[in-house]
């Protein structure tokens, strides 16, 4: 067979999308700008938030401050903390955020200090909300010193030194190269930002090439061209293909790229020393991108048999939706913790590739799993392109109206 | 030349069962006449010429054009062939040279014939103040022209022509039945199929008049008016489907 037709073809496609306000959105704008936008833009504004919940003295209420005076002038004097007078009110004002938490000292606080029956602070506070947890935290802090001075003076009253609270110590150590800690952490997503943007950047183009081309009343005189049915879907599909690739070369680059920028600009309003744990590995990218490819193949050719069966660009879409919602369950499926690659696995579609991802880039390169992800793949990828094939050579489909 | 011996065209519906679109259909038509397909919508005339045209197998019967059979070499006869539907599909994004070259470059003409070829339709169907001017952007008669270079930029010698005027006011209709005209003077077989009386009457040397899926009579626009009996061609059809019900 002449790959003329195919290149043709292809050719055509290739100028004729690149003049498309949408496709330059979805396959060029969105990576490249969208994507390192919103990261940095809220990345950075949910780093200043935080740090400025940290930094704000706490509003914290002292319930019993009778029972310990002194210790609360000291509470008071903490820059952390900023003490409100007492309400009775407490959990409403804690629950509605107006100040952050409520510490009580019992009856007979200073009297326990010195016996043996220990007396219980209790701080309210509101959990999971950050900025009622800073403040829990700078009041529990202050009662742990405090605990530690009365256990300092406990001892001496005792002449024990302090070296009787730590018969030995226990200190963890990680091993573990920063490629791997850093494959670990992003080698999930890696493989799920690769799915979701092949499917989202080819979409619009396989739509456009084959529905659009129903749409428009220009599939009749393209078929009547001497170039074969097979040559013109292959030319089609490429298309569709260079589309799915663009896009996530795209996403990724501006993805690698805003970590970068982000971690050095950290560290820049942090003063310096703020660096990333971890690596990530170019040779691994190359790998997982190569182990990609097959299943880039499949998707591109299902999004073409798919959009081949509509008779509009809507119906089309309406088709292609689900095939996302399936795919993108085998993908986060590769995130989760604990999932463990094997040769059965190697074998279903998309969560394999998901799962070998976060191996290659934590630097396990298990070749008996890559292989047989490698040839399983490759299958459902001839298969689709076939079927593909196949259904380009149908009246029924082609001439659906 | 055209053959078309016995033709048959079935479509399995999913609501009507086995729709006999082309039920046994005989004709032939010869290079410099025009040839009209005759009828009402669904009557078959589309299905015929998309036969014709290889863009459908035939499920009986068979087709033949400058001598060869559409299905055993259906790119042979794609390249003899041009196919003119709906004067304004085209693809909107890409200018009308580039439309031009990319059914050249589908037929394989090698780059500089392709260039000289589109120079001299250009000319010929004074094209060149718009040629780099996107499709969408062209007006109605615009479009038609370019639709027309498409449809010639191979030259090829048998021309089928699917209701090309349909939706077209008089002015728009006027430029596709002169082209129409001048295929036939340059000698070529040309097909056209329309539901318009008066236009099938100005246009077309010989009918035939096809009727769910079958051809009714067959001759010249004169020799079925004296059969018939009346001048107006609107009587002639409706006579001529009550002769085969």
């Amino acid at each position: 067979m002449s790959w003329r037709g195919i290149g043709v073809v292809f050719g055509k496609e290739l100028r004729d999308l690149l003049r498309d306000r949408r496709t330059i959105i979805s396959m060029i704008v969105i990576p490249v700008l969208v994507i390192p936008l919103l990261m940095l833009v809220f990345g950075g504004i949910s780093v200043k938030m935080v740090k400025k919940a940290a930094e704000e003295p706490a509003k914290v209420m002292v319930l019993g401050e009778e029972h310990a005076p002194a210790l609360v002038e000291r509470l008071r004097e903490l820059p952390r903390i900023s003490v409100v007078p007492a309400e009775p009110d407490y959990t409403n004002l804690i629950s509605d955020r107006k100040i952050r938490a409520a510490v009580e000292i019992p009856e007979g606080f200073l009297a326990a200090l010195t016996s043996d029956a220990p007396a219980e602070v209790r701080i309210y506070h509101y959990q999971g909300e950050m900025k009622s947890q800073f403040g829990a935290d700078a009041v529990r802090d202050f009662f742990n010193a405090v605990k530690d001075e009365a256990v300092s003076n406990r001892l001496a009253a005792a002449q024990l030194g302090t070296e009787v609270l730590r018969p030995f110590t226990v200190t963890r150590m990680n091993v573990a190269p920063p490629k791997k800690v850093g494959g670990n952490l992003i080698g999930g997503i890696i493989p799920y930002v690769i799915i979701l943007m092949s499917l989202t950047g080819a979409m619009y183009a396989a739509i456009d090439l084959t529905a659009g081309e129903k749409e428009r009343g220009t599939i009749e005189t393209l078929l009547c061209s001497p170039v074969s049915r097979t040559q013109i879907v292959l030319g089609k599909f490429l298309m569709v293909l260079t589309a799915a690739v663009a896009t996530t070369v795209l996403s990724l680059s501006s993805m690698g790229g805003s970590i970068v920028l982000g971690s050095r600009l950290l560290a820049s309003s942090s003063g310096g020393g703020v660096k990333l744990p971890f690596v990530v590995d170019a040779g691994g990218l190359v790998m997982v991108f190569t182990m990609m490819m097959p299943i880039l193949v499949m998707f591109a050719a299902l999004l073409i048999a798919l959009s081949l069966f509509a008779r509009s660009s809507k119906e089309a879409q309406s088709y292609i939706s689900p095939l996302m919602i399936i795919v993108i369950i085998p993908a986060v499926a590769g995130m989760l913790p604990g999932v463990e690659l094997d040769y059965v696995l190697s074998l279903i579609p998309v969560l394999n590739v998901s799962l070998v991802s976060k191996e290659i880039l934590s630097g396990t390169l298990h070749w008996g799993h890559m292989a047989a992800i490698f040839v399983s793949s490759s299958v459902y990828a001839a298969a689709a392109l076939g079927f593909a094939v196949w259904l380009f050579q149908r009246e029924t489909v082609l001439f659906r109206s | 030349m055209i053959e078309v011996r016995q033709l048959a065209k079935h479509f399995r519906d999913r609501k009507r069962g086995l729709v006999k679109a082309v039920d046994g259909v005989s004709f032939t038509c010869t290079p410099g006449e025009i040839f009209g397909l005759l009828g009402i919508n669904g009557a078959g005339k589309t299905t015929t010429l998309r036969v014709l045209a290889t863009l459908l197998q035939p499920t009986a019967g068979s087709v033949s054009i400058d001598g060869r059979d559409v299905v055993r070499e259906g790119p042979e006869v794609r390249k003899r062939v041009g196919f003119l539907s709906t004067a304004t599909a085209l693809y909107g994004r890409l200018t009308a040279r580039e439309m031009v070259e990319y059914f050249g470059r589908l037929n394989g003409m090698p780059e500089a014939a392709l260039q000289a070829r589109i120079d001299e339709l250009f000319t010929r169907l004074e094209m060149h103040e718009f040629r780099d001017g996107r499709c969408d952007k062209l007006s109605t008669g615009q479009k038609q022209r370019v639709s027309i270079a498409r449809t010639l930029i191979h030259d090829p010698q048998v021309m089928i022509f699917d209701e090309p005027t349909n939706g077209l006011d008089v002015l728009a209709a006027r430029t596709i039945v002169q082209f129409i005209r001048e295929c036939r003077e340059r000698g070529k077989t040309v097909i056209f199929s329309s539901h318009v009386m008066s236009e099938v009457a100005r246009l077309c040397d010989r009918i035939a008049v096809v009727h769910q899926g079958r051809m009714s009579v067959t001759g010249t626009v004169a020799e079925l008016r004296s059969h018939f009996g009346t001048e107006d061609l609107e009587d002639v059809f409706i006579r001529a489907l009550e002769a085969t019900t």
